[in-house]
């Protein structure tokens, strides 16, 4: 399957056509996307939080922002704009290196985990052999950033919000793997890329969700506790927390925070839609529409249609699935810790333990539907 | 030589100076908290390395057990115990740090003898398998290294169970420690009282 716009070729084509050497275009062209999907993260956060703000004041029956902009759009810029004038405030018995580096460890394995979010069939920064396990890898890096701001700020709220990060999402990374792995086992393949033209076949009724309607969900609720959001926001529990880990940081260094909880939201959000929600595929498989149509498939055209649907798709899936979240976050009460732990560790460890002993069974048993 | 090879040649260097200064800093700096998280920066730059000979796969399991599992719970640990106690100066002092240097003496030697003895080329560099890895791992664990993968999970095992009958304390009368009939009540509850009642 190695059809599909390759940009990167024709970019390095387009730039050997003025003399240079092809070792210097592909180096003038390796920073292109990543900073196009940096790009893309940090847009898709001000589009969350102002869909946060509107959506919460619908759920209250208020207005929201309103006077920035045509329906206060531009708020998100106005806010972020605040948070980058304010003053950079070090606590005097705070342990300065650790308060610095606290917030860029938790940002950074966020907006690396986007190395393998595919928006098209050539559409990522990089189709990597371990592709989703990359994921898995780097949000692990996360916590160590949260006990680390927790413990520099020198404040008994910070630091027990600090511990409560860590212990949920060690607990929670465990069901979340192995739902992945019940994913993997049907695909054969740990590359993004391959998960979604796995689930490509009849559009979507060949989609991951009615293969693994339980996978689907332990998945969804392991990333909604990743990203500590409502039901599961313990580490910032504002009522006993004040704000858990974030209580002492002010400015850039909490917009550090701020930001990185919205990018790993929407990336959550991104990967359901590519392990459950079949990524960039339309519900009805395009090669189907184009063979209606009685148009080739490698048409150039076509093939930029095809690719821009695959990105729309992507981020509607995405953007509906974040639309949930912040629902729920408006909607739902806050768990207690033991509860939340309870539910880790008692509920969702054996049923995702369930579910891939099962998927592995299915495999066996009807190989043409569940990955041979 | 390419830029590819530079770049290589130039992560290496930064990767080995960072393990090498950072491993010394877990040793030698007085605060634990730091060596503690000087350690997960150490297991990074290790992962980096992995990552430089084209074990992708590995480099992202070492990430994953050694700094995400590993390194948090042992910060986690320190956190928990965060008591700040002057240490006792201890009398003997000098025979064990020789007993000690000698030791480690003795292993850098060995590891010194195995690295010029044993071979270290490979016959065929452009054999690599690279993103294949993941594949042939998972055959070897499932063929002529499964008795030691299955030894290793046993062991996973039952060190796991051990630190359950530690920590609950209704499987054992008595506390390890003081030798004191534990009470069955509370397992959060202190074994002192927190506050002695003022009249």
């Amino acid at each position: 399957m190695d059809y599909g716009l390759d940009l990167e070729y024709s970019f390095n084509e387009f730039l050997k056509g003025f003399g240079l050497s092809s070792e210097i275009a592909h180096i003038i062209w390796l920073p292109l996307p990543m900073l196009l999907v940096l790009v893309a993260a940090v847009v898709g956060v001000l589009v969350t939080v102002w869909l946060e703000r509107k959506i919460s004041a619908a759920a209250q029956q208020r207005i929201g922002p309103e006077y920035a902009g045509a329906l206060g759009v531009l708020q998100p810029i106005a806010d972020g704009l605040k948070l980058l004038v304010k003053e950079d405030i070090i606590p005097a018995k705070a342990d300065g290196l650790l308060f610095t580096a606290g917030p860029i460890l938790v940002l950074v394995p966020v907006i690396l985990s986007w190395l393998i979010v595919p928006f098209g069939q050539n559409l990522l920064i990089s189709n990597v052999g371990i592709g989703i396990f990359l994921w898995i890898a780097l949000s692990s890096i996360q916590p160590i950033g949260l006990l680390m701001s927790g413990y520099a700020s020198n404040n008994k709220y910070s630091l027990l919000g600090g511990l409560r990060a860590a212990a949920q999402s060690i607990s929670y990374e465990i069901p979340l793997a192995l739902s992945v792995l019940a994913i993997v086992l049907m695909t054969n393949s740990l590359s993004t890329i391959d998960i979604v033209n796995q689930q490509s076949g009849a559009g979507i009724l060949s989609w991951n969700i009615w293969r693994q309607p339980v996978g689907f969900i332990v998945f969804w609720i392991c990333a909604l506790a990743e990203c500590e959001r409502l039901p599961f926001d313990l580490p910032e529990a504002e009522e006993e927390l004040v704000a858990g880990y974030q209580t002492e940081y002010a400015g850039m260094k909490f917009a550090l925070f701020y930001l990185g909880s919205y990018i790993n939201l929407i990336l959550s959000a991104l990967l359901v839609s590519i392990l459950y929600l079949g990524g960039w595929g339309f519900p009805i498989p395009v090669e189907l529409i184009a063979k209606f149509l009685n148009l080739p498939i490698n048409a150039p055209l076509i093939q930029v249609f095809t690719a821009s649907i695959g990105i729309v798709m992507t981020v509607l899936k995405a953007y509906l699935l974040v639309f949930i979240a912040i629902l729920l976050r408006w909607t739902t009460p806050r768990v207690r810790i033991d509860q939340l732990l309870d539910l880790g560790w008692k509920f969702l460890l054996p049923i995702s333990l369930a579910n891939l002993l099962i998927t592995a069974g299915l495999k066996l048993a009807f190989p043409q539907f569940f990955g041979g | 030589m390419s830029i590819a090879i530079t770049t290589q040649f130039i992560c290496f260097i930064v990767l080995s100076l960072v393990v090498l200064i950072g491993a010394l800093g877990v040793v030698l700096l007085e605060s634990i908290v730091y060596s503690a998280f000087l350690l997960g920066g150490v297991f990074m730059s290790v992962a980096g390395l992995y990552l430089l000979l084209n074990a992708s796969f590995v480099a992202a399991a070492q990430v994953l057990v050694y700094v995400g599992a590993v390194n948090v719970l042992i910060i986690f640990a320190i956190m928990l115990v965060n008591k700040k106690e002057d240490l006792k100066p201890i009398n003997d002092i000098k025979s064990r740090t020789i007993i000690s240097t000698s030791i480690c003496l003795t292993l850098l030697s060995l590891l010194i003898r195995v690295d010029l003895t044993n071979v270290w080329s490979i016959a065929s560099p452009q054999n690599s398998i690279g993103e294949e890895s993941t594949i042939r791992i998972g055959e070897h664990l499932f063929s002529d290294y499964l008795l030691p993968f299955e030894l290793a999970s046993v062991l996973l095992l039952m060190a796991m169970i051990g630190a359950i009958v530690l920590a609950r304390r209704d499987v054992m009368s008595k506390d390890i420690s003081t030798g004191l009939p534990v009470d069955q009540e509370l397992i959060e509850k202190s074994s002192e009282p927190l506050l002695t009642n003022k009249k």
